[in-house]
């Protein structure tokens, strides 16, 4: 669960892998790198840019902020 | 008995009644309790145990004014143990730097700061005390703090055409969130309805306001945005369902299942003090009540929305109406939408601002702080 004011998220799959990444360590890079290799099996370019869609969704959210 | 209800997800914890400020929209009971009948820090904690394993997720610490209790960061620390997320909804006052510090560390996740208007003058009539710039300087230590942070307006008649003010008063604010929220009629804010309720062509324009800031401020700021429901086609889904998703502790531990049941004639409410909270949820009068659909008259009964906004407000359908049972008279398909039509009508009828040339001050029903 990602829990935000009034809201809560269920994250699966690879919602939760990317979130668990957002710990203030990883960078975005770190985080599409990681996450090519989990899904090597899929487009590297196609993986990046679900990140980054991801990521700009639940910024909007104010789930995630980026620093 | 019917079908066993789902879990609560929030639980709504008025840890007290007693506030430094006097809000004439406060949502608190017209008839508050005293600081002796509180519940203690070992009794709250066990309700947030309880809530847990009952399968809530988040608490909202509320009020009154939370700061107003001592313990609260040991409150905030008893909710986290119990891996609940941790809401404070504060006025700011009663903050100092320390004790913020106090209360991040002890793993509270979410502050919500209310301000009652962008101008010093105004915000201060209506909370009816001298706060407006202590919240702007509580704001400022928020913000140096990694914790997620949200302003909230409650707007009205006498403090909506200030919308752009308040708006760029949040950006500044350093706020991730803003939440501008219409008065809700309930409390005092029904006892001061009159002055409250705004216009049609004031909540249009501010419509626009909040649509052209949500587009201007996307990547920086979020708005969330509470509607004025007599203004609605349909009713709001109050509490998201009669027992369906929330419950509220009284001060004194009564759970209530939302901030008003107070008001509706002959409900018993359980208290925490002497029943399991899952008792209290899943066999407690008040929260069988007006649960599920059984309860429903025509038109909710076979209406296509019975399951969006489970025939609106209890609360409100017994102010309006006088009757809890019957259908909120804010839906455009109640029986009784015309009580709401009147109050709009007589509403529309005056000017919303009072002319320069009229000196004498409205007369606010202030709530008052219980000893």
């Amino acid at each position: 669960m990602l829990m935000l004011p009034e809201k809560a998220l269920r994250l699966l799959g690879p919602s939760l892998q990317i979130v668990e990444r957002c710990d203030g360590r990883h960078t975005v890079a770190q985080i599409v790198s990681e996450l090519q290799k989990l899904y090597a099996q899929a487009k590297p370019e196609k993986v990046e840019q679900d990140i980054l869609e991801y990521l700009a969704l639940l910024h909007e959210k104010r789930a995630v902020n980026f620093e | 008995m019917s079908v066993p209800p789902s879990n609560p997800l929030a639980l709504i914890a008025e840890l007290t009644h007693r506030c430094p400020l006097h809000c004439v929209y406060c949502s608190n009971p017209l008839e508050m309790k005293s600081g002796r009948d509180e519940l203690s820090t070992a009794e709250w904690s066990r309700v947030f145990a309880e809530a847990a394993a009952l399968g809530v997720l988040q608490v909202d610490l509320t009020g009154g004014e939370p700061l107003a209790r001592a313990d609260l960061s040991g409150l905030v620390a008893a909710a986290r143990a119990a891996k609940l997320y941790v809401n404070l909804i504060t006025s700011g006052l009663g903050m100092d730097e320390r004790r913020l510090a106090e209360l991040v560390e002890a793993g509270l996740d979410h502050i919500q700061l209310s301000i009652q208007d962008a101008r010093e003058a105004p915000a201060n009539e209506i909370a009816g005390a001298r706060a407006h710039s202590r919240k702007l300087e509580v704001a400022r230590w928020i913000r140096r703090h990694r914790i997620a942070f949200t302003l909230n307006a409650v707007v009205h008649r006498k403090n909506l055409d200030h919308l752009e003010e308040i708006i760029a008063l949040a950006e500044q604010s350093g706020a991730g969130r803003l939440e501008v929220a219409h008065v809700q009629y309930y409390g005092w804010a029904f006892a001061n309805r009159e002055q409250l309720l705004p216009t049609r062509a004031q909540l249009d324009r501010s419509l626009e306001i909040i649509h052209a800031a949500e587009v201007r401020l996307k990547d920086r700021m979020r708005i969330e945005f509470v509607v004025p429901d007599y203004y609605a086609k349909y009713p709001k889904a109050c509490m998201g369902g009669w027992g369906r998703k929330l419950m509220l502790i009284t001060p004194s531990g009564e759970a209530w299942p939302c901030h008003a049941a107070g008001v509706i004639p002959g409900l018993q409410f359980a208290r925490v003090t002497q029943q399991p909270l899952k008792w209290i949820w899943e066999e407690s009068e008040a929260f069988q009540r007006f649960r599920g659909e059984a309860w429903m008259p025509e038109p909710c009964r076979s209406c296509d929305r019975r399951a969006q906004d489970f025939g609106g407000c209890r609360c409100q359908a017994f102010l309006l109406a006088g009757d809890a049972g019957v259908t909120d008279p804010a839906c455009s398909l109640a029986p009784k939408r015309h009580i709401v039509e009147a109050i709009v009508a007589e509403a529309n009828a005056r000017p919303s601002a009072p002319l320069p040339s009229q000196t004498v001050r409205p007369g606010w029903l202030y709530r008052p702080n219980p000893a």
